[in-house]
């Protein structure tokens, strides 16, 4: 479904990303771990359109993927951010947030079509007519999903979807990805510094460091900690010391 | 102010039925209903979901609430000063001076056209007698205990142009600089990395330890918490729901903890869905 291959960014004389490759199978969903510089932002912004200076290749159904994108593309790829008070225009009811994508794409039934993303994204309908600022913050991000969601895309690009989020709101997030995903056939690629989120959603990931991917594996072998690499070694020994102290 | 010291035994933070209330337009809003709690030389972690009333509760300590909030309590006490009742010369001599505070994001709470290095010697500047000379080198000092590997470098960096990380070292450094006997950190590593957070919390442990400071850590991340805190006192809608030994957080009762502590995902237990939270109306009601 997505194919990256010696993916090269630079900002200025930042090397941000170092000729990195991975694929990605229709319906997987594939993790992209690191530390904040590490790149990870950066490649998932790429692959979205939203950095247009990369050199290498990017290929999206087996179509190669241009400097520009085409509105065909963004009807095909959605990206959901980190912090949903930044992503939702603050002036715009939720309504309105959620009928620009459809007046976009040109998708007819928006009155029927806005209805039923709120259902599923499970928003009580009194939702509609409000402004970010009067949703709780679970609230915004769930908007953020049914915004993402709402032109029926099949790849969803996911940058930190619940760090900015309380515990108990983020698993009530995860398990409504986890839906949403099986109900559609997602393709995901979520990004996160949190190796549970990760493991929790993701069949494999890749972790990066300086740019480069230092590691790709699968979840059953990021849960059993066989990571070769020092540096996956080190996020995993930190992430266990911290959930044994709640276990 | 009041220079008599404690009696022995008498904890340095003492807080017994505090009550904030923000009245707005739409009705008032009770943000802390009755919390009581004290700080020793210790380190207590506040935990609660956003909303739940923790950031206000180490506000009301340093009087750093707007105008509008009706704070009451029947004790709020810090060192002998009582809070509710100080003037506002004796509060400046506090805030800063002998309690220090630490927010989440340092890229806010840093003043962006000074350096760094001239922020912590102004902080020294308004809680001692020291000249000028004299504070830039103390600032130097400070940044080397706070783990900065090239101190000169960052003395004279602007906060931009320092990393997340960095830049909460750098705040570290300027709240210690009065050698304070309270630090607040609310939320002090929620905007950094996993591994960072790490870092800059066993730097705040090492440094209360050794000063034989108090601590009062505020964040909703609770394994955190409990790897970092002597004690921790969880809330839910402005009240205390338990108080427990940071040690024996995963043996937590009160049905708001465990939940908290189940919906947390796993990287060791493979699990389909998460627990989600079930909010218990009784949780409300108003403790005696």
């Amino acid at each position: 479904m997505i194919d990256i291959a010696d993916l090269d960014i630079r900002f200025g004389t930042n090397h941000a990303v170092r000729g990195i490759s991975f694929r990605v199978a229709p319906g997987e969903t594939f993790g992209l771990v690191g530390e904040s510089g590490s790149g990870k932002s950066t490649v998932l912004r790429a692959i979205a359109g939203l950095i247009t200076e990369w050199t290498g290749r990017m290929a999206l159904d087996g179509k190669e993927l241009g400097r520009r994108r085409d509105r065909a593309f963004f009807r095909t790829v959605q990206m959901v951010f980190q912090d949903p008070y930044g992503s939702l225009h603050p002036r715009q009811t939720v309504d309105r947030i959620l009928s620009e994508p459809l007046a976009v794409h040109g998708v007819p039934d928006a009155d029927a079509r806005i209805a039923r993303a709120l259902e599923e994204v499970a928003l009580p309908r009194t939702a509609r007519f409000r402004y970010p600022h009067q949703l709780s913050g679970g609230q915004r991000q769930r908007v953020a999903i049914a915004r993402a969601l709402i032109a029926d895309p099949r790849v969803l690009l996911l940058d930190e979807p619940t760090s900015a989020l309380d515990v108990s709101v983020q698993a009530e997030v995860l398990n409504l990805l986890a839906d949403l995903r099986a109900a559609r056939g997602l393709t995901c690629i979520l990004v996160s510094h949190n190796l549970p989120v990760v493991a929790h959603l993701c069949g494999r990931l890749a972790v990066m460091q300086g740019g480069r991917i230092v590691e790709v594996l699968d979840e059953a072998s990021l849960r059993a900690g066989k990571a070769l690499h020092t540096h996956t070694q080190d996020l995993i020994r930190l992430s266990h010391a911290m959930e044994e102290r709640v276990a | 102010m009041s220079t008599h010291p404690l009696t022995e035994g008498e904890p340095l933070v003492a807080v017994r039925n505090l009550h904030v209330a923000f009245p707005a337009p739409t009705g008032v809003t009770q943000a802390v209903r009755g919390v009581s709690f004290t700080i020793g030389r210790e380190k207590l972690g506040i935990v609660g979901e956003s909303g739940s009333g923790k950031s206000v509760t180490g506000r009301a300590l340093m009087r750093l609430l707007p105008p509008s909030a009706q704070v009451r309590a029947d004790v709020l006490r810090f060192g002998t000063t009582d809070i509710l009742h100080a003037t506002e010369p004796e509060m400046r001599a506090l805030r800063g001076g002998r309690i220090g505070l630490i927010l989440q994001d340092p890229k806010y709470s840093l003043n962006p056209v000074m350096t760094a290095g001239s922020q912590i010697a102004e902080a020294l500047r308004a809680h001692s007698r020291i000249g000028k000379r004299e504070a830039r080198d103390a600032a130097m000092n400070l940044l080397e205990s706070v783990k900065i590997r090239d101190p000169r470098r960052v003395h004279d960096a602007y906060p931009h142009e320092l990393s997340g990380g960095m830049g909460q070292r750098v705040m570290i450094a300027m709240m210690l600089a009065p050698n304070p006997e309270l630090l607040i950190a609310d939320e002090p590593t929620s905007a950094l990395d996993a591994s960072v957070q790490a870092e800059i919390l066993s730097l705040i442990e090492e440094q209360v330890d050794q000063r034989g400071m108090a601590l009062m850590l505020i964040s909703h991340d609770l394994p955190l918490v409990s790897r970092f805190c002597d004690r921790v006192a969880v809330m839910y809608a402005g009240q205390v729901m338990e108080e427990l030994p940071a040690a024996d957080l995963h043996k937590a009762t009160h049905g708001y903890t465990r939940g908290l502590l189940e919906c947390l995902p796993s990287l060791v237990e493979k699990r389909d869905r998460l627990p989600t939270l079930r909010r218990d109306p009784s949780w409300m009601a108003p403790h005696a």
